[in-house]
């Protein structure tokens, strides 16, 4: 199979049709789960994840007194391809955690401080998981973006004399600082191919993921056995600014 | 109550009842407790005389004599090879059942290796499990080149269509070799690559719409315009 | 202590808002989901396929196995992702409720995978989870001489009442949960499990009334397992 996939690249074809630098169509629906704090569904193409938020009050780390912090999981459930199985997170479900992990927290989406309630002593834990529901390639971008969608939905759970009043949600909202979207992209041959389904992911011998914000770079992630060139480098960035405000808007109008 | 209680094409789930009495037998997919017969799976209800036989319409290929089917060689074993048809056990294809006269004590590998993918016939299912299968046939055949696509088993009737006049009109129309198998392997094969990719968008299509309006008339399209 | 009137306002043989869909998950044999009031369940089929390690498998019979799981998010203090003493018990009575109907002789040396997740919990998941799997299977193709529905019954005060949602759950006075599975045909009972207190009538009440609300969810599943292909 990896032959034809081969084969058919050089020919400048996807086994699907698509274009190389053209996403499948992505989705989002929001509120998935009443007792989330936030939470989403993504599906792109007919890759699906489902994301949720939940907050809860613990002690900030010594080293900043003043902030939160989040606590991203990936589970590959084996609900979602036979090829997942069960048992603690492998490679896999641990790289994509790090790379929504590092989408949200170092492109400073979040604004940790923000997160604090008393300095050195209180402060919010967002834990965001992140479940696979059927795996056809690319679960970092749909993961990625689910995160978005869920962070952006999300509402404080209530907290009152120093207990969280879990299941009782008050009005205040997640303030979300910016929104990078996070695009992968595999190389196989000399192609550079945007949103790999299964089948193409199987063939990748490189992969790199973007997540762009306000046409500026916010996260890198490379992974495969084999390297990138400048040029091409170039040109996965160039595609992932082109393409940010069409995922913004899928984001934006999520119901 | 006695005789048909559902009739034929009737969809059923497990343990739906269609018929009573000894007057029908039960066969695949059905069963009998006391006097009535049951459906042992989600499927249509399908007579044969007196056989009433539940057709399945979904979930892992179960095989059927009489399926040509496309497989994969899995392991080479003395005197046959085993099959990979898709299903829960592998298939045997016995070293007499090939086309080809192989002297006893033969090296197998040399006619079939590992991975090499076949075009053969069911011939014997035994219980789900034990599944036999032949090259002796019209058209049956090791596999060149092309490529192997998978969809739903279920859905190998309508990409066939009536008398073959589905897949009939998308040979023609992409000039691709297709064979369908009903493990839902489909092996295509054309002169350009843009002519392959063109006959699985169309299979796809059919897998994924099979159940709408005019179908016929949506592929006919898809062929004609580029 | 007398219950006279369920805090939700429902009859007390009532059960919640129902919905089922099957298919919905793409790469697996089969799959389903069960919505039973806030609670929904997932289930998907894998299999039969063959089983590894080797020596697990069964030369006589295929294996059934079952995995139930709750989402993190699904409940409202986030749960720790991963197994628990508690949804390892469910995974296995799950297993046992499911079992009997499907005719595993049929596959030696295989296994049929069912995996649940939990993604929003609401009382009664582990019989939400056990209807969607029925359907999973049945959609998988799998052999099955009958379905099965699962629903809880309780005894919320003095009263039995079908199908308890949170709030009654955690009824001041006391509620016991009566989780209880039933096959659609041969109304045989595959799962049954009490803690608390109750008599005898009580107890063959409560499987009364589970047997109504498990012919409800039955008409439910084939309403959704017909659905998928009533244009063909």
């Amino acid at each position: 199979m990896n032959d034809y996939i081969v084969s058919l690249i050089e020919q400048g074809k996807r086994i699907d049709g698509r274009k190389f630098d053209e996403m499948r169509e992505a989705h989002v629906e929001i509120n998935i789960s009443k007792n989330a704090e936030g939470s989403a569904r993504c599906k792109i193409g007919d890759t699906e994840v489902m994301v949720g938020v939940k907050m809860d009050v613990g002690t900030p780390y010594p080293d900043s007194p003043d902030e939160g912090s989040i606590i991203v999981t990936t589970e590959l459930s084996p609900i979602a391809s036979p090829e997942f199985e069960l048992g603690p997170p492998g490679i896999q479900a641990t790289e994509i955690a790090r790379i929504v992990d590092r989408g949200i927290r170092e492109s400073k989406a979040i604004d940790m401080k923000k997160l604090g309630i008393v300095s050195g002593e209180k402060s919010w834990l967002l834990f965001i998981d992140v479940y696979p529901v059927n795996d056809d390639g690319n679960l970092i971008d749909a993961s990625a973006l689910g995160t978005l969608a869920a962070l952006k939905n999300t509402r404080y759970v209530n907290y009152e004399n120093g207990k969280v009043k879990f299941g009782e949600f008050t009005d205040k909202k997640l303030e979300l600082e910016k929104t990078p979207i996070t695009f992968t992209f595999i190389k196989i041959g000399n192609s550079i191919l945007l949103d790999p389904n299964a089948r193409e992911e199987k063939a990748a011998e490189a992969r790199l993921s973007i997540a762009v914000y306000g046409g500026r770079i916010h996260a890198l992630q490379k992974g495969g056995d084999r390297g990138f060139t400048e040029d091409e480098i170039e040109k996965m960035i160039d595609i992932a600014i082109k393409k940010e405000k069409d995922l913004k808007k899928v984001l934006d109008k999520a119901k | 109550m006695t005789g048909l209680i559902l009739n034929e094409r009737e969809i059923v789930i497990p343990g739906d009842k269609i018929a009573s009495g000894m007057d029908y037998l039960p066969g695949n997919g059905a069963f009998r407790e006391e006097e009535d017969i049951y459906s042992l799976q989600l499927g249509l209800v399908s007579l044969n005389g007196r056989f009433v036989k539940v057709i399945p319409l979904t979930g892992k290929y179960f095989p059927k004599e009489g399926d040509i089917v496309i497989g994969r060689v899995s392991d080479v074993g003395f005197g046959m090879w085993m099959i990979d048809i898709g299903c829960a056990y592998s298939a045997i294809l016995n070293m007499r059942e090939t086309p080809e006269f192989i002297d006893k004590g033969a090296d197998l590998s040399h006619y079939y290796d590992f991975n090499d993918v076949i075009i053969a016939e069911v011939t014997k299912v035994v219980r789900y499990k034990d599944v036999s299968l032949t090259m002796k046939g019209q058209g049956l055949r090791k596999i060149n080149g092309g490529k192997i696509i998978d969809i739903t088993p279920s859905k190998v009737p309508r990409v066939i269509g009536k008398q073959g006049s589905m897949i009939n009109m998308i040979k023609e129309g992409t000039g691709c070799n297709i064979v369908v198998g009903q493990n839902g392997k489909v092996w295509i094969k054309g002169d350009k690559v843009e002519d392959e990719v063109k006959a699985t968008e169309v299979i796809l299509k059919i897998e994924h719409e099979s159940h709408t309006q005019g179908l016929t008339d949506t592929i006919k399209k898809m062929l004609e315009g580029n | 202590m007398s219950y006279n009137k369920r805090l939700d306002g429902r009859k007390f043989d009532e059960v919640r808002k129902m919905h089922a869909k099957v298919g919905i998950i793409k790469r697996a044999d089969g799959s389903a989901m069960f919505q039973i009031g806030d609670t929904i369940a997932l289930a998907a089929v894998y299999g039969p396929r063959e089983l590894h390690p080797k020596f697990l498998q069964n030369p006589e019979r295929g294996v059934l196995r079952c995995n139930y799981d709750m989402a993190s998010f699904s409940v409202t203090e986030r749960k720790k992702p991963g197994p628990t003493r508690r949804s390892t018990e469910i995974s296995l009575v799950t297993e046992k409720a499911l079992a009997s109907v499907i005719d595993l002789d049929l596959f030696p040396n295989t296994v049929i995978d069912v995996f649940i997740v939990i993604t929003q919990a609401n009382a009664g998941t582990r019989c939400a989870g056990i209807s969607a799997a029925a359907m999973a299977l049945a959609h998988a193709g799998i052999p099955m001489k009958d379905m099965v529905a699962a629903i809880s019954v309780g005894k919320v005060g003095d009263k039995i009442v079908i199908d308890l949602d949170k709030e009654e759950e955690d009824f001041e006075e006391g509620a016991t949960d009566i989780p209880v599975a039933m096959t659609a045909r041969g109304k045989e009972v595959t799962l049954l499990q009490l803690d608390g207190d109750v008599t005898k009538d009580e107890v063959m009440e409560a499987i009364k009334v589970a047997k109504k609300g498990c012919d409800e969810i039955h008409k439910i599943q084939t309403k959704a397992l017909k659905e998928i292909y009533k244009n063909e």
